[in-house]
């Protein structure tokens, strides 16, 4: 932390802080310097912390009065929702928190692909992001299964079966994690256990995650360094604080309509029905977050390279940093990569939306197109793209933007003020 | 700035403290108030227990709320001994005319006021239980008559449905 | 660019419904009532529920278990809030299977109102076999279970109707609009009078599906009055707290010169 040294004003503070510097941290945190020209989208850092939360505490509610047993599960769940005291909205909090969740990290980590916020020197925000994005998803999985309704158990026998399209021991790793020869009791055990751990694991990242944040700093709009503290700064305390607290609240007003006035509309009816390993449904999807690659998973004709190309589709973002070398960050100045943007973000929403379909005729072949152009974007467009694009005049600071060719409507208000 | 101006800065932030507190506290009371018993647990109210085979001077024990519940036939000796005792004595003075609509029979909950053990039956300095955990003495009415526990074992709700069954709660 | 994803955007969104029902088997898009308990406000219609516990316990109950109901829920509020004597003399009338008593033998006895329904048959093969071979699903959910939700139980019941040209049935097995598929293995349950109501509610087929699925709807979601009520006051408290903030936000950044 490379704050001045902090020197509490009481006798005690001083003996604390000396031994434990936890006055330090808060008053790090409280001054921590932020770029006053955040917009909105910045928010949502704060938001996730927040659905973090509120997941791990309900979750542990929850974990109190759910019994993990093949053959109890199921009316645990409805116990939940009968009996328990607000048990009820306990449990649409956790299932519509988990779309909540993944709606925000989306949201997150398409705001970071619009202003360049994973480029040099936030390589490694980056990636701990990505190692969360895909905890996420595997606690997401396993919490599904937990209700051992039909959607559950097929969603869980599909997921695990992923696996056995590695060749030789394939088979011998889905049995492995089965814990006997079908998804079972043994099953629904070990991913309570797992799903109850991975929250913490996820915790323990943000922290590394922030960590790794307050080193260079937040990027920002235009997607320039800034000296820090200086007056393109605020401290992030009451500025940022608030400005979150009001995005949050906001948030919390469409979640809140979820919880309460259509709590199973992004579930699934069939996860209504108990689990029976003698009948599959007529459709199985997974949930809406998952979408996008459980199309690129269909469109692979071949079971190992559809898998590959799935975890592929996952990885490729992690390395992402290295593929798009442009040093200008924010799409902002880059008028091609922006066109791009968009067509990305268009593509991942196709991909979403023919995950849900059938996997046959033009929703095939959609996907196909879809899927490649998925991998174009990152492995060819954005390394070419990273060489002759050429690039708008940068400000030099927030405050006193050089103006120059094409200019963002948030540039032109900045000026604006300035005069 | 004028004075104006900072009082109402000062209204919007403690107004929104004050709106905010009432927020957090309406959201934590569910999370708080979900390890109370459950519906289904206050549902099961009563047991009925069959009492035509219990002598006098026999005790039984039944379960009930995961409590266990004595019902002791007492002799004429017992009642009596339990009637004719100086209220100011005791520690937690009541009546066993209070405690035993019908003398003869004695139900109460079979744990002790203490820390939740459960007394052992016709042991004691006064003939009636006495617990081994911390060593308090009841006497034929279940009255804490000497020891750690505060107060007298509870009656809990009961009647009796007909001369043979007891319906406890 | 930009404009199109987001309208791109909505599109998926709007047809977020479409896209889970979609279904390669044909079935008549089901019909709606007009249900009480939808809405903002919406609250379950107590004659309703009680009409209804009344065509489930005398037609429905005779195949289907309800067995994560208890018959307490009757009379808990936001139900058909029987009284809790009612609830006691409902109870009574269904044997249960309790014990071991001191002898360590089990035993019948009446039912009390913290018992769960009593299921119609053991266990599900037993009731599998009795019904040729179509399990008869347990209800206490199915309103939540299926696609189309009270519209679809609804249209369903009252969907019986002769094959048309060209569709051969086998043995137990009937024609059904709404059922994908068209083919469903139960016998048209409701005809008109197969209940007498108390209330001297005329018992037509409409009647007793909009009863009768109003009260498994109420099954499926026992605290959807509360949650509406508590929804209510939960959004309308953000609201406020967002104005609040907003207002300190301005105030704050007021000390900046720059954008919120």
């Amino acid at each position: 932390m490379s704050d001045h040294e902090y020197t509490p004003s009481s006798k005690f503070g001083k003996w604390f802080n000396d031994r434990l510097p936890l006055l330090t941290l808060g008053k790090h945190l409280t001054d921590y310097p932020t770029p006053k020209n955040l917009n909105y989208w910045w928010t949502f850092g704060g938001i996730l912390t927040f659905c973090l939360i509120t997941q791990i505490v309900t979750g542990l509610i929850l974990a109190m009065h759910y019994v993990a047993h093949a053959d109890l599960a199921f009316g645990s769940v409805e116990h939940i929702m009968r009996n328990v005291n607000y048990g009820w909205l306990i449990r649409y909090v956790h299932a519509n928190g988990a779309s909540m969740f993944f709606l925000a990290v989306y949201i997150h980590i398409f705001r970071s692909l619009y202003y360049g916020s994973y480029k040099s020197p936030r390589e490694i925000i980056w990636i701990l992001g990505m190692i969360i994005y895909i905890l996420m998803m595997a606690a997401a999985f396993m919490g599904y299964v937990l209700p051992w309704g039909q959607m559950s158990f097929w969603g869980a026998t599909v997921i695990t079966n992923l696996f056995s399209a590695i060749p030789l021991v394939g088979e011998s790793i889905v049995t492995w994690l089965w814990g006997g020869y079908s998804v079972d009791n043994p099953t629904l055990t070990r991913f309570f256990s797992l799903h109850y751990l991975i929250p913490f694991l996820i915790l323990g990242l943000v922290v590394l995650h922030i960590w790794a944040l307050h080193v260079p700093g937040n990027n920002n709009p235009i997607g320039i360094d800034l000296k820090k503290p200086s007056k393109d700064t605020v401290p992030f305390h009451p500025y940022i604080v608030i400005k979150d607290l009001f995005a949050l609240l906001i948030f919390l007003i469409v979640f809140a309509f979820f919880v309460f006035y259509s709590p199973n509309i992004l579930g699934h009816a069939d996860n209504y029905i108990e689990a029976n390993p003698m009948v599959t449904p007529a459709h199985i999807v997974p949930e809406w977050y998952l979408l996008p690659f459980y199309a690129i998973l269909r469109s692979v004709p071949d079971k190992l390279l559809g898998v590959i190309a799935m975890f592929g589709a996952l990885f490729i973002l992690v390395i992402l940093p290295w593929l798009d070398t442009s040093k200008t960050r924010s799409a902002i100045f880059r008028p091609l990569y922006k066109q791009f943007y968009w067509f990305l973000v268009a593509d991942v929403l196709i991909l979403g939306y023919v995950g849900a379909m059938p996997a046959e005729g033009i929703y095939l072949l959609v996907a196909r197109v879809a899927t490649a152009y998925y991998f174009a974007h990152f492995l060819i467009i954005l390394p070419i793209l990273s060489r002759k694009e050429k690039v708008l005049d940068v400000p030099l600071s927030i405050t006193e933007p050089v103006l120059g060719g094409a200019v963002s409507a948030s540039a032109v208000r900045q000026k604006k003020d300035k005069l | 700035m004028s004075e104006k101006k900072v009082k109402r800065r000062e209204f919007i932030f403690t107004a929104t403290y004050a709106v905010g507190a009432v927020g957090v506290g309406a959201t934590i009371w569910p999370l708080i108030d979900q390890m109370n018993p459950d519906a289904s647990v206050k549902a099961l109210a009563s047991t009925e227990v069959d009492i035509s085979n219990v002598e006098k001077g026999q005790s039984i024990t039944v379960l009930w709320r995961g409590k266990p519940v004595f019902i002791r036939r007492r002799t004429e000796e017992e009642i009596a001994k339990a009637r004719d005792v100086n209220l100011d004595e005791l520690k937690h003075p009541e009546k066993d005319e209070d405690r035993a609509k019908d003398p003869e029979w004695l139900v109460m909950l079979g744990v002790c006021t203490h820390l939740g053990c459960v007394p052992l039956g016709d042991k004691g300095e006064y003939d009636g239980w006495f617990c081994p955990c911390h060593g308090s003495h009841y006497d034929t009415s279940g009255r804490i008559r000497k020891g750690p526990a505060p107060t007298n074992m509870e009656v809990p709700k009961y009647e009796f449905v007909n001369s043979n069954i007891i319906k406890i709660g | 660019m930009k404009k199109f994803v987001i309208i791109f955007f909505f599109l998926i969104i709007s047809n977020l419904t479409s896209i889970s029902s979609f279904s390669a088997e044909k079935a008549a898009k089901p019909m709606s009532p007009g249900w009480s308990f939808k809405g903002f406000f919406g609250t379950f219609d107590r004659a309703s529920l009680q009409r209804g516990y009344q065509v489930y316990t005398e037609v429905c109950a005779s195949c289907h278990s309800m067995k994560h109901l208890s018959y307490r829920n009757l009379s808990q509020p936001g139900g058909p809030e029987f009284s809790k004597e009612q609830v006691k003399i409902i109870a009574s009338q269904f044997e249960v299977r309790d014990g071991p008593n001191d002898d360590g033998e089990m035993f019948d006895r009446p039912a009390r109102p913290s018992d769960n329904f009593v299921s119609p048959y053991a266990n599900d093969k037993e009731a599998t076999a009795a019904n040729g071979g179509a399990y008869p699903p347990d209800m206490s959910v199915l309103v939540k279970a299926r696609k189309g939700g009270a519209d679809y139980i609804y249209s369903l019941l009252l969907g019986y109707d002769e094959p048309p040209e060209g569709i051969s049935l086998d043995d137990g097995v009937y024609y059904n609009k709404y059922m994908a598929g068209n083919k469903i293995k139960m016998s048209n349950p409701l005809s008109e009078g197969i209940v007498e109501y108390a209330d001297g509610t005329k018992a037509s087929e409409e009647q007793m599906a909009k009863d009768v699925t109003t009260f498994l709807s109420w099954a499926a979601e026992p605290h959807l009055e509360e949650r509406h009520k508590i929804g209510f006051r939960a959004i309308i408290y953000l609201i406020i707290i967002t104005i609040l903030v907003y207002f300190s936000m301005k105030k704050i950044w007021s000390r900046v010169e720059s954008e919120v």
